[in-house]
């Protein structure tokens, strides 16, 4: 009897399709896309992009950009990439650097002032001259603490001869001064290190000796937040947008349903048969869900207002613009979709499937900055990547409603595409 | 657009012309003439799968003709003038469930493109006429099956059209509602809608309808008023019908022999004068045949349509 019931079961499954895609297809889809950004099996783990402005122009300092540029998992620009071929930009200032950052171009910037080579070292906490700065975007939490742990690594493998020079000075005020003989060899040693430090540089940090238990660090660094320094919760804005975008598109997916309810209980027929034409009434369901949307859209960020005190009032007219442009896009994704769907059981099993690798890969789960460089450009192709690169702009950046303009011009391309798109294939209800 | 209302004045309220719809392989409507005179309620009898609901929904524009022609009033099928024209009531309820009764005709007033004072009049009206007043702001889903049949016919006739298709409006629902439809329609014909009544109930042809076309099969297979229709199959002829004990092979071939046919265990035999039925029985005794009950009676549409197709209305 259990059999029967199982097979029976097994009968069923295989006729719903939809069913066996959320079984079977989503999971593996799912699996790849994180297995993708997390790069175990490719060796994609991303690599942090670092401006370093070295004004400083010392030995010590030269060593230490060295010592960056050898570590595999960081991205070391000194001056800007020029557009044409052959010519080289100045290099970086910390003002450029700073802006940047500012931007987005980069996570982290580093500056070593001028001085920094005179006193590289500060053992025991205590330093005295300039200190590295180091420049952050708050809503990358993981870069900033990447470079500095490195940076710490670099001035352990990079400059030894800095290091044990000032080390021993700094034994030798501890202990009242070395004899002459323990003098004597430590100026032997220092010999060879700086014959180490002069020898060519081997390809990347591997088998280069651990950065010692560091945690109050060899190097002085003080870090600067110069994106979202003043943001009280730093990533609130991001998962707002993050969040609020992925459930935007289950909202208009199960919204524009209504069409197929209609189609099905023959009211689309009716209301067809009226004055109401194809256009007009996918126009009609169109503008209310994206009037739905935007709602939903202002409940979030009133809610995140109310309790995560992120400051939705100082950034109207951004949160404005965004919202609306990406309620408009996914009112499109989720009409397009209804019209191509020929059941309601079968909209929720494609809205599902796309949803949740759109949003995986556009960001809304992970952010992107933290993905491997193909899966960010791979989420280009998703409504949620734009929707909070431009959230992101207006809450994080500050950057005014003019800067949105690739955002606002890609959702409202994609919304009218998709709009177009889902009028063609609701041809099929017009007429029989 | 003055030449336009003199031909629609002077036209039918529908005009069907060799109409052909084929779905796939299947042609579910094949050739069909038919006009609808104006004021009348002309029913289209049929069984199911006849191509009735096809007819209509070629005349309400929702399907393409792959032949023919329709005009409604005089304009094309589906022209918006052949839509303003037009009040549908489609077999489904083709209605909003979460809406209140009041806010679907609302709904369906304004598609039409009803507004304000004008709207506001047939809905009320509407709501009368279907006597959902008492209901007016009960979501549809709430309704009972009567009621809600009764609001999907009052949501075809919101914006007053001159012409009504009503495809199978009664289906499913009580005798009791199924009156109150009667009385509605009856009442909308007393306003002066000319209206195409489509059904399986010969009944409810009989009752409604001044004539009636009979379709099987994508045809027209007989149209005229009921009278009409009874006398050219039947011309003054009445059916006996009668019940013998037991139900064998020998009855129905005794009954072949006799000219009747059998339907439900029933003979029926077609009798010119009633003292034939005499010349029945004493057949009957004399074969060995144990009758058990034997009636007269005139022949009706039912009567007609099993006449014409060898089948059953509702087969």
């Amino acid at each position: 009897m259990i059999f029967a019931i199982v097979r029976t079961a097994v009968a069923a499954l295989r006729r719903d399709r939809a069913s066996l895609a959320l079984s079977f297809v989503l999971p593996i889809a799912f699996f790849s896309i994180f297995a993708m950004i997390f790069g175990s099996q490719h060796n994609t783990v991303p690599r942090v992009h670092v401006i370093v402005v070295d004004q400083d122009k010392s030995t010590a300092s030269r060593q230490l950009v060295g010592g960056l540029e050898r570590e595999g998992s960081l991205i070391i620009s000194t001056r800007p990439k020029s557009k044409t071929k052959g010519q080289e930009l100045p290099e970086y200032t910390a003002a450029s650097a700073e802006a940047a950052v500012k931007a987005g171009d980069v996570s982290v910037a580093l500056v070593i002032p001028q001085g920094w080579g005179q006193n590289p070292i500060s053992f025991g906490g205590s330093h005295s001259g300039p200190v590295i700065e180091l420049l952050s975007d708050a809503s990358d939490a993981i870069a900033p603490q990447m470079v500095g742990g490195l940076l710490q690594k670099a001035s352990m493998t990079a400059m030894p001869a800095v290091m044990a020079e000032k080390g021993s000075e700094y034994t030798a005020q501890s202990i009242g001064g070395f004899t002459p003989e323990q003098q004597k060899r430590m100026d032997a040693n220092m010999a060879e290190l700086r014959q180490i430090e002069n020898a060519p540089a081997e390809t990347g940090a591997a088998g280069a000796p651990e950065a010692g238990p560091g945690g109050g660090g060899m190097i002085a660094v003080h870090e600067r937040a110069v994106v979202g320094e003043n943001k009280n919760k730093p990533m609130i804005s991001f998962y707002a947008a993050a969040i609020g975008v992925m459930f935007l598109l289950f909202t208009a997916s199960g919204s524009a349903g209504a069409l197929l309810d209609e189609a099905e209980s023959g009211t689309l027929d009716r209301v067809l048969s009226s004055r109401v034409t194809m256009t007009t009434l996918l126009a009609g369901k169109m503008t209310f869900n994206t009037l739905l949307a935007f709602s939903q859209l202002c409940v979030m960020f009133l809610f995140a207002w109310v309790v995560f005190h992120i400051d939705l009032f100082g950034h109207i007219p951004g949160f404005v613009v965004m919202g609306i442009c990406t309620a408009f896009a996914v009112a499109a994704f989720g009409m397009l979709l209804a019209s191509m769907c020929h059941t309601r059981a079968q909209l929720g099993a494609v809205s599902t499937l796309l949803i949740l690798i759109m949003s995986s890969l556009g960001g809304s789960m992970f952010p992107r900055f933290l993905m491997p460089k193909a899966m960010q450009t791979a989420g280009l192709f998703t409504i949620n990547a734009w929707a909070i690169d431009g959230f992101t702009k207006v809450f994080w950046r500050d950057l005014p409603v003019t800067a949105l303009w690739p955002q606002v011009g890609v959702l409202l391309t994609v919304g009218v595409g998709l709009f177009l798109i889902a009028r063609r294939v609701a041809r099929r209800w017009e007429l029989a | 657009m003055a030449s336009a209302v003199a031909v629609s004045a002077a036209s039918s309220p529908i005009e069907v012309n060799a109409l052909v719809k084929r779905f796939g392989t299947v042609t579910a409507v094949d050739g069909v003439s038919l006009t609808l005179r104006a004021g009348e309620c002309l029913g289209l009898l049929g069984p199911n799968g006849a191509g009735k609901t096809t007819l209509i929904r070629g005349i309400v524009g929702r399907v393409i003709p792959d032949a023919g022609r329709i005009t409604v009033l005089g304009f094309a099928a589906c022209s918006g003038e052949a839509r303003e024209a037009l009040g549908w009531v489609p077999q489904e309820l083709a209605i909003y469930p979460r809406l209140s009764c009041k806010e679907n005709l609302s709904s369906f007033g304004r598609y039409h493109g009803l507004r304000g004072g004008k709207l506001a009049e047939q809905v009320a009206w509407c709501l009368k006429w279907a006597a959902l007043e008492d209901r007016a702001a009960e979501p549809a889903k709430n309704l009972s099956g009567g009621m809600k049949r009764r609001l999907n016919m009052a949501a075809g006739i919101i914006h007053k059209p001159r012409v009504v298709l009503m495809d199978e409006p009664t289906v499913g629902v009580d005798p009791q509602s199924r009156n109150r439809i009667f009385e509605m329609i009856e009442a909308l014909r007393a306003q002066g809608a000319s209206i195409v009544y489509t059904t399986h109930y010969m009944e409810e042809a009989e009752r409604l309808c001044d004539r009636i076309a009979i379709i099987d099969h994508g045809h027209i297979i007989a149209e005229g008023t009921n009278a009409e229709l009874v006398h050219s199959a039947f011309g003054t002829r009445s059916q006996v019908l009668a019940r013998f004990a037991g139900a064998g092979p020998e009855i129905a071939a005794w009954v072949e022999r006799r000219g009747g046919r059998m339907a439900d265990s029933t003979a029926q035999f077609t009798v010119e004068r009633s003292t034939e039925i005499a010349g029945l029985l004493d057949d009957a005794a004399r074969d060995g045949l144990e009758l058990e009950d034997v009636s007269l009676r005139r022949p009706n549409l039912e009567s007609v349509f099993l006449h014409l197709t060898g089948r059953e209305l509702r087969d």
